[in-house]
C-alpha cells in the first residue's frame, strides 16, 4: 500500500509533470486561459492517461517483449486511436460535453504528457495497478497545474502589468514561480 | 530584387518565425533538457535530422497520402524517425542517450515537428520542403542552444563542461533545476517583444517621415 501512496504521490506533487518534467507544456499555455476549460480539459486527459496506462501495460506484456524497437510506433497509434474512440463515444453518448470539449479532445494527441506517461511508465517496470495509480496520479498533477495556473492568469487579466510582458513571457514568469513552490514538495517523502 | 524562394524558405525559420521565440512551438523538449548545452546540442541534433527526414518524406508522397487519414501517416512516419535518432544516439553517444532518457522518444511529440507536415511539407515541393525544415530546425536548434548556454553558464558556471569563472563563482542553482527553465524563456520571450515593439515604432517613423516629405 505504501508503495501505491508513493507512486501517487510523486507523480502528483514532487514529480509533477507539467511543473517537474515540462510535459504537456502546449496544453498547459494554450488553454489556460479559463478555470472552466481547463478543468474539464485536466479530466479527459486525466481519463486518456488511465487509458492509455492500461494499453501501454497490455502492450508491453504480451506483444513488445518480441519487438522492443516497435515501441514507440505502437504506443503512438495506441493513443491516436484511443483519442479517436473517446471523441466517438463522448459524442454519442453526451453531445453537450462533445461541444464543450471542442478542439481539445483531439489536440490530447499530440499532448506529450500522455506519451511521456506510457514510457516513464514501461521504463520504470510499472505492473498493472502500480501503472493505474500512476497514471491517476499524474493526471490529477496535470489538471492541478493546469487550473492554478488558469486562476492565476484569470487574475491576472484584471490588474495592470506592462504590455511589454503581456501574453506568454508573463505566463512563462508565473509558471517559473509555481514550479519553484512545487519544489517545495520535493522533501516530502524519503525516498529511502 | 528577385528573391530565391528556397532561400527565403530556409532564412524564416532561423530569425522572422523562429518556431520557439516567435511561434512559440516544441516547448516541451525545449524547456527539459536544455539545463546543460551539450544536452540542448545533441537534442537539437536529433530533432534536426527527424524534421528534416520527416518533411522530405511526407512531401516527396503527399499525393499518395489520404487527405482523411494523413495525421496519422505523418505520426507513422516521424515516429520511424525519431526510432532510427533514438538507437543511433545509444550506438554513439551512450552517456548524453541517458541523460536525455525518455525525451528522445518525446520527439514524436514534439508539435513543432507535425506542426510543419500539416502547415507546410504537404503542401509544397520536395524541395522547398526540406529547406524550410532545415531553416526550422536551425531556428529550434538555435534556441536550444541560448537557452541551454544561459542555464548552464548561470546554473553551473560553465559551458560545454568546461568551467568558466574562478573558485568563487557562486552558482545560480535554480537556473539548472526547472523553474530555471520557465525563468530564462520567460526572459528571452520579453526580449523578444521589447525587439519587435523597438522594430515596430522605427518602422513608423520611416513611414511618418516618408509621409511629412511628399
Amino acid at each position: 500500500m505504501d508503495n501505491f501512496l508513493w507512486i501517487f504521490v510523486s507523480a502528483l506533487l514532487v514529480n509533477n509533470f507539467v511543473l517537474t518534467y515540462f510535459l504537456g507544456l502546449c496544453p498547459f499555455l494554450g488553454v489556460s486561459n479559463s478555470l472552466e476549460t481547463s478543468a474539464r480539459l485536466g479530466l479527459a486527459t486525466t481519463f486518456v492517461m488511465l487509458v492509455t496506462a492500461v494499453c501501454a501495460w497490455l502492450l508491453n506484456t504480451y506483444i513488445l517483449v518480441h519487438a522492443p524497437y516497435l515501441r514507440l510506433i505502437c504506443f503512438i497509434v495506441v493513443i491516436a486511436s484511443t483519442v479517436q474512440f473517446i471523441e466517438m463515444l463522448i459524442k454519442k453518448l453526451s453531445p453537450a460535453l462533445f461541444r464543450a470539449m471542442g478542439i481539445f479532445l483531439p489536440l490530447i494527441t499530440t499532448n506529450c504528457a500522455i506519451l511521456g506517461l506510457a514510457i516513464f511508465a514501461t521504463n520504470r517496470g510499472y505492473g498493472f495497478w502500480q501503472g493505474i495509480v500512476y497514471a491517476l496520479g499524474a493526471g490529477i498533477g496535470f489538471t492541478l497545474a493546469l487550473v492554478l495556473l488558469a486562476g492565476l492568469r484569470e487574475e491576472s487579466e484584471l490588474s495592470d502589468v506592462p504590455k511589454l510582458i503581456k501574453g506568454t513571457a508573463m505566463n512563462l514568469i508565473i509558471a517559473g514561480i509555481l514550479s519553484m513552490a512545487f519544489m517545495g514538495f520535493a522533501g516530502l517523502f524519503s525516498t529511502t | 530584387m528577385k528573391k530565391n524562394p528556397s532561400r527565403e524558405e530556409l532564412l524564416k525559420g532561423i530569425w522572422r518565425d523562429n518556431p520557439v521565440f516567435v511561434q512559440v512551438l516544441g516547448m516541451c523538449p525545449m524547456l527539459a533538457v536544455t539545463n546543460s548545452a551539450i544536452n540542448a546540442v545533441a537534442m537539437g541534433m536529433a530533432t534536426f535530422f527527424v524534421l528534416v527526414g520527416s518533411s522530405f518524406l511526407v512531401s516527396t508522397f503527399r499525393h499518395l497520402i489520404p487527405k482523411q487519414v494523413r495525421i496519422s501517416c505523418f505520426i507513422i512516419i516521424i515516429a520511424t524517425f525519431v526510432t532510427i535518432a533514438d538507437y543511433t544516439l545509444l550506438a554513439l553517444v551512450p552517456g548524453v542517450h541517458k541523460e536525455l532518457g525518455a525525451f528522445i522518444p518525446l520527439i514524436v511529440a514534439n508539435c513543432l515537428i507535425l506542426g510543419r507536415q500539416e502547415a507546410f511539407a504537404s503542401r509544397y515541393p520536395t524541395k522547398l520542403a526540406v529547406m524550410d525544415a532545415i531553416g526550422m530546425a536551425s531556428g529550434f536548434v538555435l534556441a536550444l542552444l541560448s537557452l541551454g548556454s544561459v542555464r548552464e553558464i548561470l546554473g553551473d558556471g560553465a559551458l560545454f563542461g568546461i568551467k568558466l569563472f574562478g573558485e568563487n563563482f557562486e552558482p545560480w542553482v535554480i537556473m539548472i533545476l526547472p523553474p530555471g527553465g520557465f525563468l530564462t524563456l520567460g526572459v528571452i520571450l520579453l526580449f523578444f517583444n521589447w525587439f519587435k515593439s523597438k522594430k515596430d515604432e522605427f518602422l513608423e517613423e520611416v513611414a511618418a517621415a516618408q509621409r511629412s516629405e511628399s
